[in-house]
Formats: C-alpha cells, structure tokens, sequence
C-alpha cells in the first residue's frame, strides 16, 4: 500500500488500557492468596482469538515491565507458529527484551508444557488455560461447579478416575491431569502432559494461569503443594518413553514423535527445543543426530 | 536425516503479505473506499457495529473491507479496538419512545397511534435478481413525507392502559446497571446483563434458537408488538452541569415482542414480553433477540425449563460468535504434546487388548481341540 497510515485507531502502550491492568493484577493477586482458587476476572478481547492464549497474554501485558525478558513456548516449542506470533506481539506493542533461553527469561508464557530446566526464584510462568475448571466435563454448568468448589465436594472426580482404573486398568487421563492444591482446591493444570506435573509441587517460580474466553484467572505462589490425584494402589505415575532423544540422548525428557516417511518410520526428540539445543550444543548427540550440527547458530527471534 | 523445522517467523510474515494481496485481489479493479461500504453495504456496517459493540461506522467499513468481507473477522477486528478505549461514562437509558422513527410495524393492531411506517425494507420486495443493478443504473430520489413532530408511543404502553401486559419492570432503588464488557460474566444472571449479552450476541446463534422457540422447543406464542427503527438521543450526564450534555444520536432497532401467557402461581394471566435492541437496521436480529430474551426468563414466570432457548447458561455462554470462532478455530494449533501422551495410551491400551485377544483365541482352540 502506498496510502499514508490514517489516525484512524490507535492503539494504547502494551495494548491494554493502565486499568484493566490494574482490574487483572487485582486477580492475580487474589489468586496468588488462594492457591488453586478460580478468580472470576474481566477478560478483555485480545487482538488475537480467543482460545490462541488471550488469558496468557492478558496476565503477561500486566506483569511485563520494560526490564523484563520475555520467553514464548508453544507444545515445548520457542518457534510454533502461535509462539512465534505471541512473542511478536510483545516485541511489538511492549518493545521487550525476548529470548529463547529458559535460563535467562523472566517471564515465560507457555501453552501444554513446562520447560525441562528447572525454573528458579524471580521467574514467572504463565500458562495459557483453554478451560479452567476441572470438573468441567462432568458437570458442564458453571453454577454447580462454582458450588463443588465451595464445598470441597470433589468426590465426582475420584469416581471418574475409579471408573477409568475399573473400566482400563488405569487413570485415562494423558494430559490435563487434576491435581489438588495445599491440600483444598481441585485445579486444571492446563493441558499439559502428566509428565509435567511433579514440575509444579513446590517449584521455586511464581505460576499464574490465564484463561480469556473463560474469564478466570488462578495462581501457584513459590513454594506451594501441588500433588496429582491417584489412590493408595493406584499411584499417579508420569509417562516414561523407550528410548532418548534421538537428536540429543536425553533421558527423562518429555517427547514427541517425528514421522519420518510414509511407512511408519519415526523418531522421538525433545519437545523442549530449547533444552535439547543447549545439550547439542554441549556435545550430547542422539543416535539420528546429524554429523555436523547443521542449524546451532545462536538463534535469535527475528526483529 | 532430520532437521528439526525452523523458520515460523518467515512463514507468518509471508503468509500474511500473501493475505493482503488476495484482500486487494485485482489491481486493475479500483481499491473501496470507506464511504463506499458506509453507503452501500449499510446493513453489513450496521451488524459489525451492533456485535462488535462500537457504534462507529467508519471503523466498521474499515475492519469489513480489512477482514475481505469475513463478518465474524470484522467483528472480531472492531471488538479488539474497543475494548483499548477508555471509559469516560454511562449515557443515560435512551428513551425509544422519543424515537425519529424511519420504520415502524406492528402485527398486533391494524392501525395504532403514529400508524404504521414500512420505511426502507426488505419485506414485500420480489426476490428477483436485478440485473440493472449489475449495470449501474440511475436509482430515483425517494418519496418521503415531513416527519410528525409528535413521538410515536410504543404499543407496550397502548396495551399497559388495560393492565393486560406486564409492565416495564423495575430493577431495585440501588440497581447499577452491569456492564459485561467491565465485569466477569457470572450466573445466574440479571436481566440487564443477559440483554446486553444477547444484543452483542451473534445473528445466526440468537435466530436458530428463536426459531426453535417457535417450532415447539419452549413455544411462547409471540406477536410482533412492534418494530420500530430510527434516531434516538444520546445524553450523558456530567458531574459539573446540572443538566445532560447531549451526545449526538445513534440509530437503533427495537423489538417489543408480546407473549401470551395464561398465568401462574408467581404471575396472573396476561401479555409478557420479549425485548430486543440492536444498533443499527437489523430486524432479524432484534426479533430474534426478543425470542430469546422471553425464552431465558421462564423461570422468572415459574415456567420449566425444558429447551436449550431457555438455558441460560447455555444461550449466553455460547451467543458470542467471538468467542466461539476463536475456540472452534483453535483447533488449529499444534496439540502435539497431548496427542503424542494420548497416542502413547492408546498403544499400551491397543497392545493389552490384543493380548488378551489372542490370549482368548488360543483358549478356544485349545478346547475345541480337546
């Protein structure tokens, strides 16, 4: 276009307005005093759909400061697509600092997975949550579940994963797996693999949560107990996988299958890109790693 | 040999350069105008203001023509900019009855005070493709009478004189008006907050249950009271002066939808009502809306709730088409974290299964054999 940009619309530093900022940092501070608890919240519309991380990007245009440093992940991923265009939205309306580098962010928004490096004291998560209540699929009407809550009443829960161990000899439930809070409130985690959830009892970092369309916003402060629903004879387990990462050997890392052709080779690599970089980079190779290590140069988002 | 894929943020920017040559599509062909689409797509303006919450023409046609005609998109587009304005206050309620009335029917009485105003519509025209249209021609000027200067009353105050209808209603001494685009949606819901979810709610959700309504799923027997469109006041009040300040005018469309009702244990027989209210022209919506909003209030009238259109939860969490194109098309992203810890259960599920198969197999085998 060759048309001179009108004033038409504008738009506000960090898009939203210093009171909705103001109204979200309000919840998360609710949520931060009741661990595990959903906080009804304003939500905004996004620029960006709902259901693509707007509660995510709510909780993080409210807590990102000029010094920050801005880490996006999507499936364990700095460049999925959606992780890509997150991280573009903040550089552009907030003009912060973004890495790839799980060591150096301070903030980290990610969508389905926890990075594999432990996160420390001073970091934020924030996890981008589709649908925030856990007993959502068994019980659909917000003002029933509002009341389970409120009555502790979780026993619905422990039928469905009893039904899952009678019905399949075990707890169906591969992802978004409940876990209870400092001993009180029944939470989604997200859908992030089970794997992750052991990740989340006591870990040093601050993690809030964002759900947009939902409305809801809840909080893990440092420290807190979160312990994954199981019975005594059916204790919770995370998946394990056959073999290491085929790029970089790693062991106790969550992976993802790769298709390699179109006769049912494939291969398992780490779903945390950054992770499995920074191990290449010290020397680990996997059995399908190339011999040269083609793509390592530092890879900084693109301006 | 694998190399992990890279190279997202090329992909984006280029799919999006591709996106705005196919929205400019043929340079030959002359790029619209804003004013083009202000004029001449008025109605398609109009349903982006109504959903998208902002009464903006100009800004509308913008987010229609960025969006290459995507309703959904454009709403989406003028919603996202709203939402980043400040709020400087509430106007005071708009009063329809003082309405600069353009169109107004009623299917309840052949003739009323005002009298009946077709105005520009659809209704009665033949569906008939036009080909000088397609050509260009020369439209001719209207013929239009000086309007009244007295207001027209609305029908729901002709039927309140017999006590036959219920009246307007009245929110408590204290009741602050909600406003859902500042407050969490929360349930159950006051009546206020549900009509402004269903005035931003989308077109096609709110007529596919209305239409419901009337083939039997929570019947409420409706007669259009009245429609009427037109120019109504914006006044707000400010703290300094001690009258309104007015604030120009914006065109509306109002349903009073009537509903028969023989009476219940909370309420004598009588005419209820249906109200809808959407900016802009857009009668379908505003019918539609009126529907639904008798619908939702069946518990209100001891009613039972039998039918989706009368769920609360249900209409309302589901009537933003924002919100639900988002989620639907969220489908989209990668999920393959949780698909790979789905397929991984899957096999060891599938694996036990086959050998308990064949484990059975070799069961009846054996004892056939024997």
């Amino acid at each position: 276009m060759t048309a001179q940009p009108t004033d038409i619309a504008t738009y506000n530093f960090a898009y939203l307005d210093e009171q909705t900022k103001r109204m979200i940092r309000r919840a998360i501070l609710k949520g931060i005093a009741i661990p595990g608890y959903q906080v009804p919240f304003a939500s905004r519309e996004m620029p960006m759909p709902y259901g693509w991380g707007t509660g995510g990007v709510q909780v993080t245009a409210s807590i990102i400061g000029p010094e920050d440093v801005l880490k996006v992940i999507d499936q364990g991923a700095d460049d999925t697509t959606n992780a890509v265009s997150i991280r573009a939205f903040f550089k552009k309306v907030a003009n912060v600092a973004v890495t790839t580098d799980t060591a150096k962010a301070t903030i980290i928004q990610t969508r389905h997975r926890i990075p594999e490096h432990p996160l420390t004291a001073g970091q934020v998560l924030v996890y981008q949550v589709p649908i925030p209540e856990p007993l959502r699929f068994l019980e659909p009407r917000e003002t029933e579940t509002r009341k389970m809550h409120a009555l502790e009443e979780y026993g619905l829960m422990h039928v469905k994963l009893y039904e899952d161990i009678a019905r399949h000899g075990r707890i169906a439930t591969t992802y978004a797996y409940p876990v209870k809070v400092e001993g009180r409130y029944v939470m989604d985690p997200s859908p992030t693999p089970k794997f992750d959830n052991p990740k989340m009892h006591r870990s040093p970092a601050l993690q809030l949560f964002g759900a947009g369309r939902e409305k809801r916003i809840y909080a893990l402060p440092p420290f807190t107990d979160v312990v994954s629903l199981d019975f005594e004879d059916h204790p919770f387990e995370v998946q394990t996988f056959d073999q290491p990462c085929a790029l970089c050997a790693a062991e106790n890392v969550y992976l993802d299958e790769v298709i390699l052709d179109d006769h049912g080779g494939h291969m398992f690599v780490c779903s945390d890109t950054d992770h499995c970089e920074k191990r290449r980079e010290q020397g680990h190779r996997g059995h399908l790693a190339p011999e040269t290590p083609p793509a390592l140069e530092k890879r900084e988002p693109a301006q | 040999m694998y190399v992990a894929v890279k190279g997202g943020e090329a992909a984006i920017a280029n799919a999006h350069a591709l996106l705005a040559d196919r929205r400019r599509g043929d340079r030959s062909v002359p790029a619209l105008r804003l004013d083009q689409i202000v004029e001449q797509l008025a109605l398609g303006v109009d349903r982006v203001m109504s959903e998208g919450s902002l009464y903006d023409r100009e800004l509308a046609a913008l987010a229609i023509v960025q969006a290459r005609g995507d309703m959904i998109e454009a709403i989406f587009l003028v919603r996202a900019y709203r939402t980043t304005l400040p709020r400087f206050g509430y106007t005071r309620a708009i009063d329809t009855g003082a309405m600069l009335v353009e169109r107004r029917v009623s299917a309840t009485y052949k003739d009323l005070p005002g009298g009946q105003l077709l105005g520009p519509t659809f209704d009665y025209t033949h569906r008939l493709l036009d080909p000088e249209l397609a050509a260009g021609g020369e439209v001719a000027e209207p013929l239009q009478r000086a309007s009244d200067a007295d207001a027209m009353p609305r029908v729901s105050a002709i039927l309140a004189r017999e006590g036959l209808i219920e009246p307007d209603g009245d929110m408590p001494q204290d009741h602050i008006p909600g406003d859902i685009t500042r407050e969490p949606l929360e349930f159950p819901m006051a009546r206020d907050i549900r009509l402004q979810a269903l005035s931003r709610g989308d077109e096609g959700f709110l007529l596919a249950l209305g239409y419901s309504t009337q083939r039997g799923y929570a019947r409420n027997h409706p007669f259009v009271g009245e429609v009427r469109i037109g120019e109504v006041e914006l006044e707000l009040d400010v703290p300094e002066l001690p009258f309104a300040v007015p604030l120009g005018s914006a065109r509306v469309t109002e349903c009073q939808m009537v509903n028969q009702f023989k009476g219940s244990t909370k309420a004598p027989p009588q005419f209820t009502r249906g109200y809808g209210l959407v900016f802009g022209q857009s009668e379908r919506k505003a019918m539609a809306m009126a529907l639904c909003d008798r619908a939702l209030r069946a518990t209100e009238f001891g009613e039972d709730v039998v039918a989706a259109a009368q769920d609360e939860e249900f209409v309302i969490s589901h009537s933003d088409n924002v919100q639900a194109t988002g989620f639907v098309e969220h489908l989209k992203l990668p999920h393959y974290v949780d698909f790979q810890a789905e397929l991984d259960l899957v096999r060891r599920m599938r694996a036990e299964h086959d050998a308990r198969e064949n484990a059975g197999k070799a069961e009846e085998k054996r004892e056939a054999a024997e």
